[in-house]
Formats: structure tokens, C-alpha cells, sequence
């Protein structure tokens, strides 16, 4: 299972984290701390496991963003590699050639696209073509919904409640 | 629109958010921009501080949308920045909000509630199970209602899920319709929802998520697996999830997902060991994917059911043998290198030959780029030492070493270090070429292992009798290089070489070598605790040698009469003879053979002369162990030294020579009792007297206590030094002095100890607890000092019958370790502090050389009262005495008293009074020594406080 979900920019920062574990915020950030000390240090052609507090840290480098998943000892090494990959062709596919800048604007579509991925720590849809198809549902009943919502009536009833 | 970043934000006491807030509220793409506008840590703490309380205010608002907007910009302030949570409490409006009919606040709100919830926030949880179980149940407007639901499902498979199990049990039946329609959210929640609460979920749950895994849906059977994957991980007890084995084998053998796959090769690699005929049942289609798959994920994922859970089943274990050989050479991945490896690691032992197969490629990986690749080569490498082996493994890792980072060189020898010494030595068979290998890691570039590498030297050392040659040997060859001396990492291997060096000195080939490298200038670097073990191993090898001088001589003036007769004291004594021989320069009337003897005169002359010359000038340290060890070494050298001026002064003294034959005699079997390690149950194997008596006597001790043992002097005595206990062991002037503090408190408190069947009146000879019949009681001081019941070694030897040496082993092993490098950290603080303080606040070189030169003293005047060997310590006495004057009026103090107490005119006002009762007897012998020494002190050269070649020791 994983255990979470990292995004970390190669200069240290966070653009999303996932938490399919309990953690206090306080480990949270010591976490993220260890753990970007550990992975940014690593040079290229190296293998993308780390071995961690008994834990393994798989992660994978796309443009200036480190993806990392943290996994028991005992799971699937490779798997999770693909997983990461998948994600990102999802991400790709979504935004057009994702950006590290479409994510830290939205962040809240990126968690979304990640819970459609990963749900409790395990993959729960394989299809991209499906992912894709779920979001853009999600996406345009959020929008009829705005859409009604910000009509002048309703602005106006809102207004003069 | 959004207010401006500078714009002062009002504290806001009266959380009213107006139609203004909400309309100029900035919304999260402008926090976003605000946060990035100054990247600088202190800017960006305080831009989210004042967004925090920006939110603080807006998250109140009665209006939605402002709420939401608040809402989400706390999200991404908690889940990014990190801010505070709890001040800023994300779950309540998080739970209002989810009770929107607004889907898109709705949506904000259950991620808000699915990032934030942790067991901390649980208390609010159960305000939303209502609302949950409504988003659950089915509506009219499909779309939109799965939509909900998915959220909500999504919620419950959130970690915050399982630490809330009431809300889990309340909401079990709500997931039944979504698990029926093999909604793989529903079966990931499902099994949170069982992991939290079994008790109440397993009736409900089990049998529905039990039937997605024989779904015709893939992405139902997908999730289902994955559910009993997860359910099945160890701490959980896989035996209950046998029966779901039909339903996993049709998975196995009909799925084409790999994803499905994994999870249920996993799970039969949990199932297969409770179950040999499910193992038998599997093998067949694992071994087809394990052939016939591309995917290395997969293929990875059967190698290790196969090693884990299928040992058993050969032809599957040689089919995944070879495909982890094959990830081994896959050059241009190194996760498959690396996942091969740890293929390799999984097997058994029952197929180490195929690791062994596979040394070249591992002993290659060595050198990877990758630390991971060279850890787990390094921790294959050394599974394979065995006792046929170890020298090539151990001596190629060691060599690898070199090649290494620091780091990882580190790794290696710290290794190596533990896989040698594992339960004493178990696979070394060859102790020179171990020693000789521990020499070199000590020099290999980057060694950090100095401590474990000295402590395995002495160890070797002492259960090692063979080993010892070659020990000293190479020791010689730390010792003798002075580019070593600067590499504080040494210290402790340095510190061993010197030791094994002094202890064992009878098999060094050149001592006078030796005793230039020990006293070598650049040793003036070492910590000043290895200094002092330098110090002392001088000392051995000095008397070693006058030792050796003196026997051989005695031994040749049989043959040769009259001649030699004289020589043989010449060495260090020589009355009769005329030539001098105080300097090196002067003629030598030794037969010419003996020049470049060691232990011929000349040499010995120019070892006193080094030993006066670098060690002299440490009498002014402010380390107290090498102070005091300084001192006993030049008092020795010195009592040499005056030998050869009343020869000079050709003072014929027959009786002189021979005690001081006797003397360097003495001095040798202080040294000569072998050292052998000491079981951790030793003090209870020493058996209880018969006619000792622990409980009546105890009321005779009432005035003694009342009167000597008001200070806590007395237990100082026998404070266990952590300062190697294994030095102190051999150190002849400081266990004279700890031998007659010793017998003094033996004296004291004779009852407590062991009857020696002598009388306390000759509390000197007082011998080891029940081995009367070792030597010189010089050592006593220091098996009581370290609590080693020494003499029960000497029957528990275990003689290791085999062809390797005899490596002394003892039941309780862990002692030695834990007690060996000890011997390496420094001398106790309070001790030392206290009598730097003292030595600080008055005139410093007075008292402390008085102090150092009373403990002698006291030795010396203790040993006199055995009458037996008077004479010697006479001598001794006069040595000490040199340049000391104040001492020799001064009633004698034991020097502890005086460190341990802060005022010291107070300690020694009660001090005084005690040794003249205890001593009255001896107390003739104690004045004839002064005055012999009052004598003799004009005519004495001004040997210890003589200026000193500074310059040498920088």
C-alpha cells in the first residue's frame, strides 16, 4: 500500500501531498523534510527506491518535479514506478503538457485527478482513457453548477437576503 | 478585486464578514500569486501567517461561498505550507460545508475533509455521519448522486476512516449498494471500513467484497484484490482469508491485469505457507507468468512469491533464480540490478551455492553508482562468509574499501569487523592473517572504525595466545609510522598497538625500535589518554628488557666466572665495575656480540636516556594518568640510573645488586601474569569461605567507621577507572601506590575480604582471591578496581578443539565487549576536575608533583612492611623522592583523599591521624627510608625537574 504521496519541486518545495496514513501534521513535515534531503541529493542513473525508516520510497524525476510515493518493504517496487508514470500521463493528458506552475495553481483538480487514481493507497483505475472521462463529468457538473449559481438572479437573492 | 496584498488586515475581533469580504475576497489562484510574490522563507512565513488570519476571519462568513473560498485556501495552506491546523480548525467548516447542496462547496469541502482529518480532529467526525450516510444512500438525480457518493466514499477510505471506527460501524450498511455495483471506491472504503472496525464491519462487509473479487468487472476484481491485499499485510493474520483461495486462483489464472496480478500473488504468497497444497496448486500458473510476461513488475512480483512462499518447489525456484540473475545484468537499468540483488537476498539457504554463482556480479556491484545497489551487495557479501571463505571475502571487501566513499567504506569494514568477530571469532581460522587485516582497515584511508578495530586487537589478543607474534608484529608497524599519530580516528587502534605492544613485548623482535616509536615526538598529538597507555607500554618494555639483561647475564657469568660476574649487574646496576657508563658515548666492555642486542647495556642506556628525555617532561601535564604513569616510569629509570653512579662512584655494595636484581626481577613478574578475558559470571563462581562470617562482626567496625570513613574518601579507592581497565592492569608504580591504599583498606575492613592465610600484617602479598600462588600482588589493586574476578579465568578456559588456535571463549561473552572500550574513554570527570581545580587554585606545580610523588610514597612505604624485598623498595623510596622534598616531611596522605576533597587541609587533618594507628608497627621502616633518603639526596643529580628538550615533543 502506499503510504503517501509526494510532489517536490528540485528546489525543495511542496506541491502536493497525499496522506493514505495517519500522520500528524508535525511528522508530516518531518517527513517531507527527510525525505527531500534524501531524494534531491540523489544524481541522475541511480535506481528510483530508497530505502527509508523501513519504508521505500519509490520516485521518479519529470521536468523539475520529483513524483514520490512511499510503499512497505514488501510491495511492488516496479509497480509503483508505473503508477507514478500513469499519474503523470493522466496530469499530461489534462492539462496538455503539464507544467509545474499548472499544478501549483491547481491544485485542488491535481487532488482530485489523484484520488480518481489512487484510492486508499492502491490504484483503483488502470484506464487513462476512463480517468479522463470522470474528470471532465466532475468538471462540467461543477461548472453547470457555478453557472447557476452566479446568475444574476442569484447573485441578486443572495444579495437582498 | 482582491484587496491588496499591503493593504492592513484588522484583527477582526467581531468575526462579521460583510457583503465587502465577500466580494473583494481573494480567491486561492491570488493567494497562490501573494505567497509567491516573495519567495524568501521569512516572506513567505509571514505572507501565510497573514493569510491565515485572513481566513481566520472569512472561514466564519454565514455566506457559502466565502466560506468555501476560505476553505480552500486553508486546504492548500495546510496540505502545502504546512500551517497550523489546529489553531485554524479545517474540520468544522469543512463538515458544514459538506452538508452543501452546492456540488462544487461540496466537493471543496470533502477534500478539505479527506486532507485534514488525522486522529487529532476525530472528535468532529461524527457530525458528519448523518450527512455521509445522506450522500450515500441513492437519489433521484443520478449523476449528480454519484457523484456525491463518490465523495463520500471517497471520505471513508481516507485515513481519517480508520481512526474513527464508530462512524466506519454506522456507515457499513450504506456501502452494501455501492459495493453491489463494484464501485472500486466502495471496495477500497469497505476495507478501511473492516481494518477500523472488524467487529462490527466483518458480518456486513465481508461476503460482499468477498464476491467483487469473482466480478466480471475487472476494475472491480482489480480493487477487490488490492482490498485483501491490503487486509492480508502482516500484522493481520492471513489464515482467515484461506478460503477466499478459488476465488484468488480463478483471478490468477484468468486476469489480464497485471495491477490484479500483483495483489494476488501477494496475497498466495501469504496463503501458501499456512497451506502446502494451495502452494502446489499455484505453482504451475505462476511459474507460466513468471516465463511468459513482459511486464517486470509482474515478472519481479512471482521471483519473490517463488523465493518467499514456494522454497520448496525446485524447478519454480530455478526459474526465478534465473530471471533474478538476469535483472542482475541488466546494465543499463539499475532497478533491475538493484531488484535482482534483492532477489538473491531472498533466498534461503538452502541455495547458497546459486549466491555464490553470482559473486562476480555481486562483488561488481560493489562499486555501483548507486548506494542502495552497494548496500545490498555488501549485505550479500557478507551472507555468503563462511569459515572456507572468509579470507578471500573479507580481504576483497577490505581492499574495496579503499576504493570506496567514506561512507560506504564505513559500511564495509564495520561489516567485515562484525562478521569476523561474530561469537568470538567463529569463522577465523587464521588469527596472523586477521590481525594483519585489522591492520589494514586501521590504515585504510577512511576508516572511522577505530574503536571496534582496537578493541578486536586487544581481544585478540587475549584470547588469542598464537595470534600474539604476529599482534606484536604488527603492531610495530602502527606504532613506527608517524603519519598515523595525527589521525584522531586511530587513537583507540594506536592506543590497542601500544597496549598489545607493552603486554606482549617478549615477542618483539627490537624493543629499543619500539620504545623510540612509543616515545616518538609526534605522540605529543595523541588525546592524552592513549598517551598514558603509551606511556605505560614504555614501561613494560623497559623492564622487559632489564629483565632479559640481568637473566642473561646471570646465565653466562656461570660460564664465564669472574668476568661477567660483574657485567651482570652492569646493565643496570654494576658496582664492581669501572668503566662508566652513564652516557651512550662511552666504551663498552660488552663483548661485542652483544652491541646490537637489545638488551645489551648500550641499548638500554640509550632507551633510559630517550625514556628521561621525552617522558621527563610530563611531569608537568595536568592529565593525572599520565602525570602519575610519568612518574612511576622515570622513578624506575631512575632508580636504574642511580645504580650506575654508585657504581660509578665505585661503592662496592654487593647487597646493592643484588637487590636491584631482585628489584627489576619484581618489576618483571609485575608484568609477567598473563591477562586473560573475564567471564561476566566470574564473581559468582568465586566460592564463599567457610569461616567467613557477614554478619556479627559488623559492630567492631563502629569506631573505625566513625573515625576514618566520614569522608568518602574510602570509596574512591576502589572506584572502577574507566580508564582502561586493562592498562591499569599492569601498571607497577600506580599499583603500588593502589596496592597499598589497597592493603590499607584491607586493614580497615579486613572482614570483607577473602582470608589469604596471612596475617593483615603483610597486607601487600595479599594474593587474588582464590589463586594464591600467582606472583606479586602488585595487580590485586586492579581486579578489585574493575570488579574482575580474575583468577576464575584461569579454569574457565574453554579449549576449542580444533585445528584453528585456542581462542578463549567465555559463557558470558557481551562482558568483554562492553567492557573493552571503556578502556578508551577518559579518566572520570569529577575525579580529574576536582584535581585540576585543586591544582589551579594553589601553586600549581608543587601539589601536584607532591601528590604524584605521595601516592608513590605510600606504595613504596606499604611495601616496605613486607620486609621481604626491603631493600629494593628502599631504593624505590629514594627514586621517588628526588626532588621532592616537601614529601619526605610530610606524614603520608592518601593521595585519593586529597583529590576527592575540595579542601584538602581538612582531609588531610583526618588523614593524619589514621595511617599512624594502622602503621605504628611499621613505622621504623617508614623513617629509615626517609632518612636514607635524606642521605642520599645531595649526592643525587637533579634528574626528574631537569630541564627538558622541549622542543622534542612538538
Amino acid at each position: 500500500m502506499i503510504n503517501f504521496v509526494l510532489l517536490i519541486s528540485r528546489q525543495g518545495k511542496v506541491r502536493l501531498t497525499k496522506w493514505y496514513s495517519p500522520y500528524t501534521q508535525k511528522e508530516r513535515t518531518k517527513v517531507i523534510r527527510e525525505l527531500s534531503g534524501l531524494i534531491l541529493s540523489r544524481g541522475p542513473k541511480l535506481c528510483n527506491f530508497v530505502e527509508w525508516r523501513g519504508y521505500k520510497v519509490v520516485y521518479r524525476r519529470y521536468a523539475s518535479l520529483y513524483f514520490c510515493m512511499c510503499i512497505d518493504a514488501d510491495d511492488n517496487e516496479l509497480e509503483v514506478l508505473e503508477i507514478i508514470h500513469h499519474f503523470v500521463e493522466i496530469l499530461d493528458r489534462y492539462f496538455g503538457s503539464v507544467c509545474e506552475l499548472d499544478l501549483i495553481f491547481n491544485f485542488h483538480k491535481a487532488y482530485y485527478i489523484l484520488d480518481e487514481v489512487l484510492i486508499a493507497g492502491e490504484l483503483q483505475e488502470s484506464s487513462k482513457k476512463n480517468v479522463a472521462r470522470l474528470i471532465a463529468a466532475q468538471d462540467s457538473l461543477v461548472e453547470a453548477a457555478k453557472e447557476e449559481a452566479s446568475s444574476i438572479s442569484n447573485i441578486i437573492a443572495q444579495a437582498t437576503k | 478585486m482582491h484587496r491588496s496584498p499591503m493593504a492592513p488586515t484588522p484583527p477582526a475581533p467581531v468575526p462579521a464578514p460583510s457583503l465587502v469580504d465577500t466580494l473583494f475576497q481573494r480567491s486561492l489562484g491570488d493567494l497562490v500569486k501573494f505567497l509567491r510574490a516573495d519567495p524568501s522563507a521569512a516572506g513567505e512565513s509571514t505572507a501565510v501567517a497573514r493569510a491565515l488570519s485572513e481566513i481566520h476571519r472569512e472561514i466564519r462568513a454565514p455566506d457559502a461561498a466565502t466560506k468555501a473560498t476560505a476553505l480552500q485556501k486553508l486546504t492548500y495552506l495546510s496540505s502545502l505550507h504546512f500551517a497550523p491546523v489546529a489553531s485554524h480548525p479545517l474540520a468544522f467548516p469543512a463538515i458544514e460545508l459538506i452538508a452543501s447542496p452546492f456540488l462544487p462547496h461540496k466537493r471543496l469541502a470533502y477534500l478539505a475533509a479527506s486532507l485534514s482529518l488525522h486522529p487529532a480532529s476525530l472528535s468532529l467526525l461524527p457530525l458528519a455521519t448523518h450527512q455521509l450516510h445522506k450522500d450515500l444512500s441513492p437519489s433521484t438525480s443520478a449523476a449528480a448522486s454519484h457523484n456525491v457518493s463518490a465523495l463520500a466514499l471517497q471520505l471513508l477510505a481516507s485515513p481519517a476512516a480508520a481512526a474513527a471506527p464508530d462512524l466506519a460501524a454506522h456507515l457499513a450498511h450504506d456501502l452494501l449498494p455501492h459495493l453491489s455495483r463494484g464501485s472500486p471506491r466502495a471496495i477500497a472504503a469497505a476495507a478501511r471500513v473492516i481494518a477500523a472496525s472488524p467487529s462490527a464491519a466483518v458480518p456486513i462487509l465481508f461476503k460482499p467484497l468477498a464476491a467483487c473479487l469473482a466480478s466480471p468487472d475487472p476494475r472491480a476484481s482489480t480493487a477487490a484484490a488490492a482490498a485483501f491485499c491490503e487486509l492480508s499485510a502482516p500484522p493481520a493474520d492471513a489464515a482467515p482469508f484461506l478460503p477466499l483461495a478459488p476465488d484468488l486462483y480463478n483471478l490468477l489464472t484468468t486476469s489480464r491485469s497485471n495491477w490484479a496480478l500483483i495483489k494476488v500473488l501477494k496475497v498466495f504468497g501469504r496463503l501458501a505457507p499456512l497451506e502446502s497444497r494451495l502452494a502446489a496448486r499455484i505453482v504451475d500458473p505462476v511459474c507460466q507468468l513468471l516465463a511468459r510476461s513482459a511486464a517486470m513488475s509482474l515478472t519481479f512480483e512471482c521471483i519473490r512469491t517463488v523465493l518467499t512462499a514456494l522454497p520448496a518447489h525446485d524447478t519454480a525456484v530455478c526459474l526465478a533464480i534465473g530471471k533474478a540473475k538476469e535483472f542482475l545484468t541488466a546494465e543499463d537499468d539499475p532497478n533491475l540490478r538493484y531488484l535482482g540483488l534483492l532477489a538473491l537476498g531472498m533466498l534461503g539457504p538452502t541455495y547458497v551455492s546459486t549466491v555464490h554463482e553470482c559473486r562476480d556480479v555481486i562483488a561488481q556491484s560493489l562499486g555501483d553508482a548507486d548506494s542502495n545497489i552497494r548496500r545490498e551487495a555488501l549485505h550479500l557479501m557478507m551472507g555468503m562468509i563462511d569459515r572456507n571463505n572468509i579470507m578471500d571475502i573479507a580481504g576483497m571487501l577490505v581492499s574495496h574499501a579503499a576504493k570506496s566513499d567514506p561512507e560506504f567504506a564505513n559500511d564495509i569494514l564495520g561489516a567485515v569487523l562484525a562478521a569476523c568477530g561474530h561469537n568470538v571469532y567463529e569463522l577465523v581460522s587464521d588469527f596472523d592473517w586477521y590481525v594483519s587485516l585489522l591492520t589494514d582497515m586501521a590504515r585504510s584511508l577512511h576508516c572511522a572504525q577505530g574503536d571496534e578495530i582496537g578493541r578486536q586487537l586487544v581481544d585478540v589478543g587475549l584470547r588469542v595466545q598464537d595470534a600474539r607474534p604476529e599482534l606484536v608484529h604488527s603492531s610495530r608497524t602502527l606504532l613506527i609510522d608517524p603519519a598515523l599519530l595525527a589521525n584522531h580516528l586511530l587513537c583507540p587502534v594506536l592506543s590497542a598497538a601500544a597496549w598489545v605492544s607493552g603486554e606482549y613485548v617478549n615477542f618483539t623482535k627490537d624493543p629499543v625500535e619500539l620504545v623510540e616509536a612509543l616515545l616518538q615526538p609526534r605522540t605529543s598529538l595523541l588525546p592524552m589518554s592513549v598517551r598514558a597507555v603509551y606511556i605505560q607500554a614504555v614501561f613494560k618494555v623497559i623492564t622487559f628488557c632489564c629483565n632479559s639483561y640481568v637473566e642473561r647475564l646471570s646465565d653466562s657469568s656461570k660460564e664465564v666466572a669472574v668476568g661477567l660476574n660483574g657485567l651482570s649487574i652492569d646493565e643496570t646496576v654494576s658496582e664492581g665495575r669501572k668503566a662508566p657508563l652513564v652516557s651512550g658515548d662511552e666504551q663498552i666492555t660488552v663483548p661485542s656480540m652483544m652491541e646490537k642486542d637489545p638488551f645489551s647495556e648500550k641499548s638500554i642506556i640509550h632507551m633510559i636516556d630517550l625514556i628521561e628525555t621525552t617522558v621527563g617532561p610530563l611531569f608537568e601535564c595536568n592529565e593525572v594518568e599520565v602525570l602519575e604513569r610519568a612518574r612511576n616510569l622515570i622513578g624506575f629509570v631512575h632508580l636504574i640510573r642511580e645504580v650506575q653512579e654508585l657504581k660509578e662512584s665505585k661503592v662496592d655494595d654487593d647487597e646493592k645488586h643484588s637487590w636491584v636484581k631482585e628489584l627489576v626481577k619484581n618489576m618483571q613478574t609485575v608484568f609477567s601474569q598473563e591477562i586473560g578475558p573475564v567471564s561476566l559470571n566470574a564473581q559468582e563462581k568465586v566460592s564463599l569461605p567457610v569461616d567467613i562470617v557477614l554478619n556479627e562482626t559488623l559492630a567492631e567496625l563502629d569506631d573505625i567507621v566513625s573515625e576514618d570513613d566520614t569522608t568518602p574518601s574510602s570509596s574512591i579507592l576502589f572506584y572502577p577507572r574507566s580508564h582502561g581497565s586493562i592498562e591499569n592492569r599492569n601498571e607497577p608504580a600506580l599499583s603500588l601506590g593502589s596496592s597499598s591504599l589497597l592493603s590499607e583498606h584491607r586493614k580497615r575492613h579486613g572482614l570483607y575480604y577473602l582470608p589469604t592465610g596471612k596475617t593483615e600484617d603483610e597486607p601487600v602479598d595479599y594474593p587474588h582471591a582464590n589463586d594464591p600462588l600467582l606472583p606479586a600482588s602488585n595487580e590485586s589493586s586492579l581486579d578489585d578496581k574493575s570488579n574482575t574476578a580474575q583468577p576464575v579465568t584461569g579454569g574457565k578456559k574453554l579449549k576449542a578443539v580444533k585445528s584453528r588456535p585456542k581462542v578463549v571463549k567465555l559463557d558470558g561473552e557481551d562482558f568483554l565487549s562492553s567492557m573493552v572500550p571503556s578502556a578508551n574513554v577518559p579518566k572520570e570527570d569529577s575525579l580529574s576536575g576536582a584535581v585540576r581545580g585543586v591544582l589551579l587554585d594553589r601553586d600549581l606545580k608543587p601539589s601536584s608533583s607532591q601528590k604524584a610523588s605521595d601516592k608513590a610514597y605510600e606504595g613504596i612505604v606499604n611495601k616496605m612492611e613486607t620486609g621481604g624485598s626491603s631493600s629494593q623498595w628502599k631504593n624505590n623510596v629514594d627514586a621517588e623522592l628526588v626532588g621532592h622534598p616537601t614529601s619526605s616531611s610530610r606524614p603520608s596522605i592518601q593521595p585519593s583523599h586529597e583529590k576527592e576533597s575540595t579542601n584538602p587541609l581538612e582531609s588531610d587533618g583526618k588523614e593524619v591521624k589514621e595511617p599512624k594507628r594502622h602503621r605504628r608497627s611499621s613505622r621504623g621502616g617508614h623513617h629509615q627510608g626517609k632518612h636514607k633518603h635524606r642521605e642520599r639526596h645531595s649526592t643525587q643529580p637533579d634528574v626528574p625537574q631537569a630541564p627538558i628538550i622541549q622542543d622534542f615533543l612538538l
